[in-house]
């Protein structure tokens, strides 16, 4: 069947656009939006499972599927509009070629997700994996201002739009950051950017953890004006001793006395980074969460973060650690197994903490989900948006995992 | 009584079901007043127990029906057309505020001005404020996703709701999202805000507080021409600076302003005034406007004023934030349009503006969000002169058009509603405006939550031959 399959997928899209895993199954990397879609659609109709990849360093790579649909191709930065603050990219263009591309203009896009630099936009936003510039630039949701999705059946969704606020029609931009490509593949996004702040200054103090969060604490009750607190496990940051992070953006003179504050009040003894080792260990904290096979996000309010790492430490092993001190953004990576993933997701139901496995094998992915099991009623409700945007079940998107007793 | 105002008071007693004629005008309008309906009944549930009955009852009945909160609205979006109307101002409990960890747990009838003052004693704000605040509620302001001037940098209701309550169209209830803000699942917290009451009814809204900055500035510069004064505002933002709020009011609007009570001393020679607020760590905002400043008068401003305390601030905001009520004096009706355009453009749809207006002989008074594009032309007019009325109506549609063709969109805060429905099919493709119909569906199969509202399903070819997805 495998010949045909290729065959169908070569007369689509050509010889050229077609390679095979390393597990050797076809993967198909469409040149264009029209051709990706036609692409799912053939998929829908011959009832192919498709496994959505972008560079193919973050979701794992052996999830059962019939066939890859790769979007490295859609690697085109369509415009960028610099007086507006916008900018519209193909879901396959790598983050590092477009922060090149947009500090040229002396713009950025305030993201610093986990993992490889050249991971892609489209998975960045599919699977909502923010960074540490998540307190003060806000989630990834907040970046994307539209999009054009996909779906399963191979049909063209453009919600949204290219300016800044809009509330016309549903938001169902929502819905496609964050949903681990379920309801259909990002081709395109349009993106909220920022001027490139004159200074960008980083800060590290090291101790024991909850000498760390304790402090974190009383700089954010202070009013510390930081774009990033985070506090760093010894493994994720490869020292002795947890790491408290402080990366100030802004206009010199703000930077320069918030810089001043830091020491205020606390007995932490701050070290300022010079440029190019602050660049090296954001790099660090960032592709942390690569070491561990499993990634686990969570979201925790302030006074119950050392309460969450002490959990996460019992029950999965201290691991690799990034927390938003003051956003209350958590990232645990490791090893863990499905059941001890849905355990954890027990544990944490009665604080109303999430619990999102980012990133793991597939018998993990498939024991937990990306998402486990529904809050009542909510699961219904889930399975009938899936039908909406891949009515066939075309899409391979481990969303809710197998059932757990 | 009819028999479903008699099981409706049988939920919320007799007293919170109105239904003579005379009863329900107050229900026939929102804030814009191009468009009316009379509903079959209001129910005034007082608790959420209530609401969740009285959903059930509708269901059970199958009576569509529409939310209302403070019917504040811009867009006919809250109006019910011979059917059931459910309002929410009852239900105006502050829940919980919780200080430490930021957050307040409201019912959907608490006012938006009411829940900042519970907020400041602890040095806390909720953020968005739109220019209704001292009357709309959260409930609302879910509903549409509201904005307001301070949106800018803070952004807009769905960056400040962390969880949400609702009660599905049939009466089930489901909580969206988490005390953090995480989603829980798909972010269908973030995709509940701004459905405009077609999804559900949030009967309790989780919502993040933000802490009162520690300095702020507020410049007030003067201009010569609208288009100077727009230029101005893409000059600052493509500078860097981010402000709290960078709003646009042109002649019509200061000489409207300066003639009424709300007079805030604001040059009524000028073309237009621009008002810039910086917020944040002293230092930073005592850096910010100095750098704004010189943009501003590099950009041509006549004048800039600079106000730091907190009563010479509102001075310089009165006048903004009571604009709409000053334009009473112009007519006696006003169209507060609202539309979007890239900041780039906002030189060029001021002058279009300015064109239809002038092709219609109308009186149209600008007071927008200049810093993220989002434009409020307001007509004046006199809604029992019918040549006129039609005149505003084809006015509006021209710049609803005219944004689109700038790349913006025909809604930034007001929502879709009624009025903006025509313009969707300009605004979406048929295949986005089928899956929208089809993600409302999932939530309410039968179409009795609002209905007729935000996805013209009467204008697209494709359903007309029922091929709904």
């Amino acid at each position: 069947m495998s010949g045909t399959l290729e065959g169908r997928l070569r007369d689509l899209l050509g010889a050229g656009a077609l390679e095979r895993t390393r597990d050797g199954r076809p993967r198909a990397l469409p040149p264009d939006v029209e051709r990706l879609a036609a692409l799912l659609a053939l998929a829908g109709a011959e009832g192919w499972r498709v496994r959505i990849e972008g560079s193919g360093s973050w979701l794992p790579a052996d999830a059962p599927a019939d066939l890859v649909v790769g979007t490295r191709a859609l690697d085109a930065v369509v415009r960028v509009d610099a007086a507006d603050l916008v900018c519209t990219v193909q879901g396959g263009v790598p983050l590092d070629a477009l922060h090149r591309r947009l500090a040229r203009e002396r713009m950025w896009l305030a993201l610093d997700p986990p993992g490889r630099p050249t991971r892609t936009l489209g998975a960045i936003a599919a699977t909502a994996t923010g960074g540490p510039l998540r307190l003060g630039y806000g989630p990834v949701r907040d970046h994307v201002l539209g999009v054009t999705v996909v779906t399963g059946d191979g049909q063209v969704v453009k919600p949204g739009g290219r300016v800044v606020k809009n509330v016309a029609g549903y938001d169902l931009t929502k819905l496609c950051v964050g949903g681990f490509g379920a309801f259909g593949v990002l081709a395109e996004l349009h993106l909220r950017l920022r001027a490139l702040p004159p200074e960008d200054r980083t800060f590290v103090a090291r101790g024991a953890r909850d000498h760390l969060t304790s402090a974190a604490r009383d700089l954010a009750d202070a009013g510390l004006d930081a774009q990033a607190l985070e506090l760093v496990s010894p493994a994720a940051g490869a020292g002795a001793d947890w790491v408290l992070a402080a990366r100030l953006l802004g206009t010199a003179e703000g930077v320069a006395a918030e810089g001043a504050r830091l020491g205020l009040g606390t007995d932490l003894a701050w070290e300022a980074l010079p440029a190019e080792r602050a660049g090296q260990f954001w790099a660090l904290v960032q592709g942390a969460p690569l070491a561990g096979r499993v990634a686990l996000r969570f979201g925790v309010l302030r006074d119950g973060l050392d309460d969450l790492l002490d959990t996460l430490d019992a029950s999965l092993g201290e691991g690799i650690v990034t927390a938003g001190a003051a956003s209350g953004q958590v990232r645990w990576s490791g090893e863990a197994d499905g059941a001890q993933v849905a355990a954890l997701r027990h544990a944490l139901a009665p604080r109303e903490v999430p619990v999102t496995l980012e990133r793991a094998p597939r018998a993990v992915l498939a024991a937990a989900g990306h998402f486990g099991a529904y809050r009542e009623g909510v699961g219904a409700l889930v399975a009938r948006l899936r039908q909406v945007f891949d009515p066939r079940g075309t899409l391979a998107v481990e969303a809710d995992g197998a059932p757990h007793g | 009584m009819t028999a479903l105002a008699d099981a409706l008071a049988a939920i919320v007693g007799t007293r919170w079901v109105k239904h003579r004629p005379g009863e329900l005008v107050t229900w026939t309008m929102d804030g814009l007043p191009t468009h009316e309906a009379v509903p079959q009944v209001v129910v005034l549930p007082g608790s959420r127990d209530e609401v969740i009955a009285v959903v059930r009852l509708l269901h059970r009945l199958g009576v569509p029906w529409v939310a209302r909160g403070a019917g504040t609205g811009l867009s006919g979006g809250a109006l019910a057309d011979g059917i059931a109307l459910i309002a929410l101002t009852r239900l105006n409990r502050i829940l919980a505020l919780d200080p430490v960890r930021r957050r307040a747990v409201l019912e959907p009838g608490v006012v938006n001005a009411r829940l900042s003052e519970a907020a400041l004693p602890h040095g806390l704000q909720y953020v968005p404020d739109p220019s209704s605040q001292t009357a709309c509620t959260i409930g609302g302001n879910v509903a549409e996703n509201a904005g307001g001037p301070h949106c800018l940098k803070y952004g807009v209701t769905t960056n400040h709701v962390c969880r949400l309550e609702v009660v599905l169209p049939d009466g089930e209830v489901v909580v969206l999202g988490s005390p953090h803000g995480e989603p829980w699942g798909p972010d269908l917290a973030g995709l509940f805000v701004g459905s405009e009451g077609m999804f559900g009814i949030a009967v309790e809204v989780t919502v993040r507080l933000e802490p009162l900055p520690a300095a702020v500035a507020t410049l007030l510069a003067d201009f010569d021409s609208v288009r100077r004064a727009s230029e101005a505002v893409g000059a600052v933002i493509a500078s860097g600076v981010v402000p709290a709020a960078l709003e646009m009011m042109d002649q019509s609007c200061v000489r409207a302003v300066e003639a009424s009570i709300y007079a805030a001393g604001y040059p009524v020679d000028a073309a237009a005034v621009l008002l810039c607020e910086l917020d944040g760590r002293p230092d930073a905002v005592r850096a910010e406007a100095e750098a704004v400043e010189a943009i501003l008068r590099a950009h041509g401003a006549r004048g800039v004023q600079r106000a730091d305390a907190a009563a010479d601030r509102a001075r310089l905001w009165q006048g903004r934030k009571k604009a709409f009520g000053a334009m009473g004096r112009l007519a006696p009706d006003l169209a507060v349009q609202d539309a979007v355009v890239p900041r780039s453009a906002l030189p060029d749809i001021l002058d279009q503006i300015d064109a239809i207006r002038a092709r219609h002989d109308l009186v149209i008074s600008n007071v927008f969000h200049a810093g993220d594009g989002n434009l409020h032309p307001n007509i004046s007019f006199d809604r029992r002169d019918r040549a006129l009325h039609a005149r505003v109506q084809q006015a509006s549609a021209e710049i609803m058009q005219a944004c689109l063709r700038a790349g913006g969109s025909v809604t930034g805060e007001h929502g879709v509603g009624a009025d903006k429905l025509d313009y969707m099919v300009e605004a979406f493709d048929c295949e986005t405006l089928t899956r929208m119909r089809a993600v409302r569906r999932a939530f309410d199969p039968m179409e009795r939550a609002n209905p007729g509202k935000v996805v013209p399903v009467h204008a697209c070819r494709e359903w007309r031959q029922g091929g709904v997805a």
